[in-house]
């Protein structure tokens, strides 16, 4: 098995790199312009993160590793990133309504990191809690103004939210890294983190005049690598330019 | 919140000189008023300052290093080290009541000082003053405003939109 610490690492700032890939797919395109400029200072934070992240890994690694030759060099299967992540941006609310499951489990996993064991990861959660707090506070706004507003406003979160629960079960997956981790008090629990994300969920659900779906089948694989369709070809997009000329400097 | 300057060291000229390096963004802010200079220390080797992001991705921090190098290196001190560090994290608590006026004072509402806990979701909104006509009868557009530290604000007053240093 690959170093615990290293491979947890991974998946945390590969959740932010890719998650602020995709949500910088909307510069440019926002419905309005405050919209507009809210999704890419999202994304730039989401990338501000995945930075820190990759710094760290890249420190662990050694070798003459680099945050960009992480984010740029290695291939699919070599990403640990949710499947939730990398999925298509979609329409408004389906933007929105990944953005508000997600933002809510990340705020109570950095809020478990605030008391990690390791001293880097704990510096990093205490940085970006404070911007993932803003984060989920819109994307939860949203959910409502959409859930509760026009019929064809409620339809469309609603369907994103049928989509979008069956990726939810992987947020809480542990692997042998993340056990081995949280019992060096580390990583956080990832049980509690449900619970607090469930009764989050469950009471801006309830606001929005949305159902919460019922738990089913719930896809998995991201950790291991085992991506959907759609990973390649956000991978072509961010890694084409770096590969294509390696030894670019601005 | 500098370090007390180390005795024989040319705390003054360092000082001065850290004064003259601004935030590229809002450029009337110097950025020991933004409290980003966490400390700096001189010994026969050189000059070393700490410095700590505002934003995570805040594109800002690169050229603020770099300017930071170039004012030295123009001021006579050809070695210099910058050093990054995140903890503890920055907060608009640092901000200094210099710094906070200057904003006032080029139309940017200063961060309120008594911040709340970040840490918690929905928090109560903040009451944001006008740096234009100074009514609290504000509303806010956006969160997030033209860069990550910046939130939008309307004034029902004066309705002149403006921006907000929000507190993080």
């Amino acid at each position: 098995m690959e170093n615990p610490l290293l491979s947890y690492t991974l998946f945390l700032a590969d959740n932010s790199l890719i998650t602020g890939q995709r949500l910088s797919e909307w510069c440019g395109y926002g419905p309005i312009l405050e919209q507009d400029i809210a999704l890419s200072n999202i994304a730039l934070d989401h990338l501000g993160q995945a930075r820190m992240l990759l710094q760290y890994a890249a420190e662990q690694k050694g070798e003459g590793w680099t945050e960009d030759r992480l984010a740029y060099f290695r291939d699919e299967k070599n990403f640990r990133n949710l499947l939730m992540t990398e999925l298509p941006k979609g329409d408004w609310g389906y933007t929105v309504m990944r953005a508000f499951l997600y933002d809510t489990y990340h705020f109570y996993e950095m809020t478990g990191l605030l008391q990690s064991k390791d001293e880097q990861l704990r510096a990093i959660a205490q940085k970006a809690i404070k911007e993932i707090r803003y984060h989920a506070q819109w994307s939860a706004e949203w959910v409502i103004r959409l859930g509760d507003g026009t019929e064809e406003s409620h339809q469309r979160v609603k369907g994103s939210l049928l989509e979008l629960w069956p990726f939810t079960g992987e947020f809480f997956e542990t692997d042998e890294a993340a056990i081995e981790l949280n019992g060096r008090g580390i990583a956080p629990n990832y049980a509690h983190i449900r619970t607090q994300w469930k009764a989050k969920v469950e009471e801006v659900l309830e606001l929005a005049t949305l159902e919460r779906p019922e738990d089913g089948w719930m896809q998995s694989g991201g950790r291991n690598g085992a991506h959907t369709e759609h990973m390649g070809y956000l991978l072509a997009e961010m890694q084409h330019i770096p590969r294509s000329y390696p030894d670019a400097q601005w | 919140m500098v370090n007390a300057s180390p005795e024989g060291a040319d705390s003054d000229v360092i000082l001065q000189l850290l004064g003259q390096v601004s935030d590229p963004e809002v450029p009337v802010l110097s950025i020991l008023d933004l409290g980003i200079v966490r400390s700096w220390r001189q010994d026969e080797n050189g000059v070393e300052v700490v410095i700590t992001p505002t934003y995570s991705g805040c594109p800002a921090m690169d050229t603020i290093e770099a300017d930071i190098r170039k004012t030295f290196l123009e001021a006579g001190y050809p070695s210099l080290e910058v050093r990054t560090v995140l903890d503890p994290p920055w907060t608009t608590d640092w901000m200094s009541a210099e710094g906070k006026e200057k904003l006032r004072a080029y139309g940017i509402a200063p961060p309120e000082s008594k911040s709340a806990d970040k840490r918690t979701l929905f928090g109560k909104e903040e009451t944001v003053r006008c740096p234009h006509c100074r009514s609290l009868e504000t509303e806010v557009v956006s969160m997030f405003g033209s860069t990550a530290c910046k939130a939008l604000y309307r004034c029902k007053d004066c309705l002149e939109p403006f921006d907000y240093f929000k507190c993080i």
